[in-house]
C-alpha cells in the first residue's frame, strides 16, 4: 500500500469516527465528516509538496 | 435556575430525551454498559442503544484501521519502557478485546523495521483512540446528553 494511500484510508476512517461523535443530526455528521477528510487529505498534500520544496 | 442548563444531563433533559422512543427496560438499571460495552467492542455502545446505522459505521471504521494496522505489521504495544510505550500502550488498551484477542493470538510485529510497519503501529493506536471517543458518544447518548 503506498504511503497516500495510507492517508486517504487513515482520513476516512477517522473522519467518520468524528462525524458521527461530534454532532447530532445525519445531515451534519455527513458535513462534519466531509470537512474532517478534507482537512485531513488536504494537509497531508500541503504539507508533503512544502516538505519537498524545502528538501529541494 | 440562573444559567442554562440546555444539553447537560439534568433529570429534565433526561426526561425530555427519553420522549416518545424511551430506552428498553433491559438498559435502565446500569448507565455504564454503553460505554463498556462500546469499549470492549467497536460500535456495541450504539447497538446496545439501537443506533444500528452509527453503530455499523464507527465498529466497521475502527475494526477496519485496526485490521489494516495489523496487515501493515503494526506492532502491538505489550509493555512500558518509556513515556512513549506508554502512551502507545493507553491507546492500545482503547481497543478492547481487539488489543486483548491481539495479543493472545501474537498478532502485531515483534519490531518495527519498515515505514509501513511504524504508521500500521499508529493505526492501531489510533483505532484505540477513536474507540474511546466512541464508546464515550454510548455514554453520552444513553444519559441523554447527546440525541
Amino acid at each position: 500500500m503506498s504511503h497516500f494511500a495510507s492517508v486517504v484510508f487513515f482520513a476516512l476512517f477517522a473522519s467518520t469516527v468524528f462525524g458521527i461523535t461530534q454532532r447530532e443530526t445525519p445531515r451534519r455528521m455527513v458535513r462534519y465528516g466531509f470537512y474532517c477528510f478534507l482537512l485531513f487529505v488536504g494537509s497531508a498534500i500541503a504539507l508533503s509538496w512544502l516538505m519537498y520544496l524545502i528538501a529541494r | 435556575m440562573r444559567y442554562s442548563q440546555k444539553g447537560m444531563a439534568t433529570e429534565e433533559n433526561k426526561n425530555a430525551s427519553a420522549g416518545p422512543v424511551s430506552q428498553p427496560a433491559s438498559q435502565q438499571d446500569f448507565v455504564y454498559l454503553p460505554l463498556i460495552a462500546g469499549w470492549l467492542v467497536p460500535g456495541a455502545g450504539h447497538f446496545l442503544l439501537r443506533k444500528w446505522g452509527r453503530g455499523a459505521l464507527l465498529a466497521a471504521s475502527i475494526l477496519g484501521m485496526f485490521v489494516m494496522g495489523l496487515a501493515m505489521h503494526g506492532r502491538l504495544y505489550a509493555g512500558a519502557h518509556d513515556i512513549l510505550d506508554i502512551l502507545g500502550l493507553a491507546g492500545d488498551l482503547g481497543n478492547g478485546l481487539l488489543y486483548i484477542a491481539g495479543r493472545l493470538l501474537g498478532l502485531g510485529a515483534e519490531q518495527v523495521q519498515i515505514t509501513t510497519a511504524d504508521y500500521g503501529t499508529r493505526f492501531i493506536v489510533v483505532a484505540g483512540l477513536l474507540n474511546v471517543i466512541a464508546a464515550v458518544d454510548a455514554h453520552n447518548l444513553r444519559t441523554g446528553r447527546k440525541s
